[in-house]
């Protein structure tokens, strides 16, 4: 069953310190992460998100709330009683030990028989293609080979869940990109639940079965790559993932009248002053002449080789970015030529705010 | 001038000073040890080779049993005293600050500050009293001021070798369910071990050479091998006191040797 939930955060508060000077760094989170997916937490540094795991591994206690772990309220157990493990951001390799002994360290500590633990390690080094380097020293080691060591070693115990910490962050680009795919290649291979977090949204939406979006604390939304890219539920979502041209407006029958007085057909609705949500490359440009457009005046052009900018400004200075691809129309649009702005059916999203 | 950072090296007389210093530390020490292979009875007068001083320190029932007790000495108090000092170490920085941390860093350090001669009387005073309660005249005494003493210098090296320690090791241990137990026993002590060793060998040296508060600790027939050579000094200067000393300062260039060695900065 996909859709069985593995770990369950109810209502959970994390505050540091006290009184006046404590700080929430997790303010009411509640969020189901499923049996075998890859969930990432994405948000800004500093909103929790360290946290949150820290507090799934074990290594913090909720001021409130619960964690559950397939139904069982796991709050009060110890890390090594919690059947979790967790990739370190700075790895945290053990430097007294070798690569298979750091492998087999947590098969060890269960108590497994020798064999066993032998066949797991062997099976884990060529899992992360580390054969050759199994007597080795960490030290000894390249940054990428110690990510993979510390990969194998959280993933040898066969653990419910599996939590990483920004783990590509210390990785120069070319080598994050080859570990992004080798980290989607491990989670479908093993079937192990994994929770990730970055601050990188391009990387949460590559990678994620499920993205939670964090901000001060709070879950914002909690979605697909694809759901919380075209339908933002707040400000901060949608400008936090991507590019997005925000209007202000006031809800009218069929849409939004925004600043302009053009109305913007809208899919969903709320009363009073809202505000509209649009992807530059939902943001068509057409002749001035075209019924229905919303006039507009080119201000800029900015070539980014597949794609060009273009820099608008509606009837009252509101600023509109489009994003088309580059090499069909830049000729006739040149800055200071008026046109008209077409939004494409469903793309203009009304924002809770 | 490319480089015209500030160098002490550079400064006038800094060779002639450098010079003087090293020949005032060794001379006496070269000195020391070339006169303990002296043929006759002289420490002035170079008579010709011999290792006869060494065979009649070893043959000295005096220097043997001298030696034998400065090594239970050293041994046991070392032993007290790097236990001590890990014990504090570990309860002065593994955990958040609390109050009273300072208090016991002072306290614990408290030897390296008091003058010496200050602590060998408060101790002499206050044996005299607890053998006159007790009764007891064994080495016990020896031992427990020279692990008091000690344990600061154990205390150094341990506490520098924690503090350069990554805390998330520990943490990553116990996420691959280590106990408390298994964690410290697998980890921490492994990664502390150099530095133990260190405090250990520090902690022997210390004590092996102690006078003033041995001197004034000891009972009667308690001689260790620096206050036995004091004792002799007091009468006559003879070669045999230079081959004792001699020795003594092969060991210890051993075990310093070896302390730096441990302590010395891997990657
Ligand atoms: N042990 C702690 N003591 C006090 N404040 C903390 C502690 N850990 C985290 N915080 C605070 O909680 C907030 C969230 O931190 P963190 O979870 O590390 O964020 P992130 O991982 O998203 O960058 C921050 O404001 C941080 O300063
Ligand atoms: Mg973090």
């Amino acid at each position: 069953m996909t859709t069985q939930v593995t770990i369950a955060v109810r209502n959970v508060v994390k505050a540091f310190g006290a009184g006046d000077a404590a700080v929430r760094a997790l303010d009411d989170v509640s969020l189901d992460i499923r049996k075998g997916e890859f969930f990432t937490l994405l948000g800004p540094s500093g909103c929790g998100k360290t946290t949150l795991l820290r507090l799934i591994a074990g290594f913090e206690m909720p001021t409130e709330g619960q964690i559950l772990l397939d139904g069982t309220d796991i709050s009060a157990l110890p890390p090594n009683k919690r059947p979790v493990n967790t990739v370190f951001q700075s790895y945290a390799l053990f430097p007294h030990l070798t690569v298979a002994q750091n492998i087999g360290f947590g098969l060890q500590m269960q108590g497994r028989p020798a064999a066993e633990v032998d066949a797991t390690t062997k099976r884990m080094l060529a899992l992360v293609k580390l054969d050759a380097l199994a007597t080795r020293k960490t030290s000894q080691l390249s940054g990428g080979q110690q990510q993979r060591v510390a990969l194998a070693r959280a993933l040898a115990p066969q653990p419910k869940v599996l939590l990483l910490d920004e783990p590509l962050s210390a990785l120069d680009l070319k080598l994050r990109k080859e570990m992004q795919i080798e980290l989607k290649r491990l989670q479908t291979e093993t079937g192990i639940t994994f929770v990730f977090v970055t601050h990188d949204q391009e990387e949460a939406l590559t990678m994620s079965d499920r993205i939670g979006v964090m901000s001060h604390g709070k879950l914002q939304q909690t979605g697909t790559p694809r759901e919380i890219y075209t339908t933002p539920v707040n400000r901060f979502v949608a400008s936090f993932i991507g590019e997005t041209n925000f209007l202000p407006g006031t809800t009218v029958p069929g849409g939004v009248r925004i600043g302009s007085g053009a109305v913007v057909e809208t899919a969903t609705s709320r009363p009073g002053d809202v505000t509209v949500a649009i992807r530059p490359e939902q943001v068509r440009i057409v002749a001035a002449s075209d019924p229905g457009a919303i006039p507009a005046t080119i201000t800029n052009l900015v070539y980014f080789g597949t794609d060009t900018h273009f820099h608008l400004a509606l009837a009252d200075g509101t600023e509109v970015v489009s994003r088309l691809q580059s090499g069909t129309d830049e000729a006739r649009l040149t800055p200071g030529t008026a046109v008209g702005l077409r939004f494409a059916p469903g793309a203009a999203q009304v924002l809770e705010d | 001038m490319a480089d015209r950072s500030f160098e002490v090296a550079r400064l006038p007389g800094f060779a002639t000073i450098a010079i003087t210093a090293f020949v005032i530390l060794y001379l006496p020490i070269i000195t020391l040890v070339a006169f303990s292979f002296n043929a006759g009875k002289s420490v002035a007068v170079w008579e010709g080779f011999s290792l006869h001083w060494y065979a009649d320190a070893w043959a000295n029932d005096d220097v043997k049993s001298a030696t034998v007790r400065s090594l239970i000495i050293a041994v046991s108090a070392s032993a007290i005293a790097t236990t001590v000092a890990t014990m504090a170490a570990l309860g002065t920085t593994r955990r958040r600050q609390f109050k009273g941390q300072t208090f016991i860093y002072v306290a614990i350090n408290q030897p390296l500050m008091v003058p010496e001669i200050v602590t060998a009387v408060a101790l002499l005073i206050f044996f005299g009293i607890v053998k006159t309660w007790t009764g007891y005249q064994g080495l016990g005494y020896l031992i427990a001021a020279h692990a008091a003493f000690c344990t600061p210098f154990a205390y150094l090296p341990i506490r520098a070798r924690l503090e350069g320690m990554d805390l998330s090791l520990e943490t990553a241990a116990a996420d691959l369910y280590a106990t408390p137990w298994q964690a410290f026993r697998r980890v921490t002590l492994p990664l502390l071990a150099p530095g133990i060793m260190a405090g250990a060998m520090l902690a022997f040296v210390i004590s092996l050479d102690d006078v003033v508060i041995t001197e004034f600790v000891k009972s009667g027939g308690q001689d260790t091998l620096p206050t036995y050579m004091l004792g002799q000094m007091r009468r006559a200067i003879s070669p045999e006191v230079n081959a004792i000393s001699t020795g003594l300062l092969a060991l210890t260039v051993i075990l310093l040797t070896a302390f730096f060695l441990l302590t010395r900065k891997k990657d």
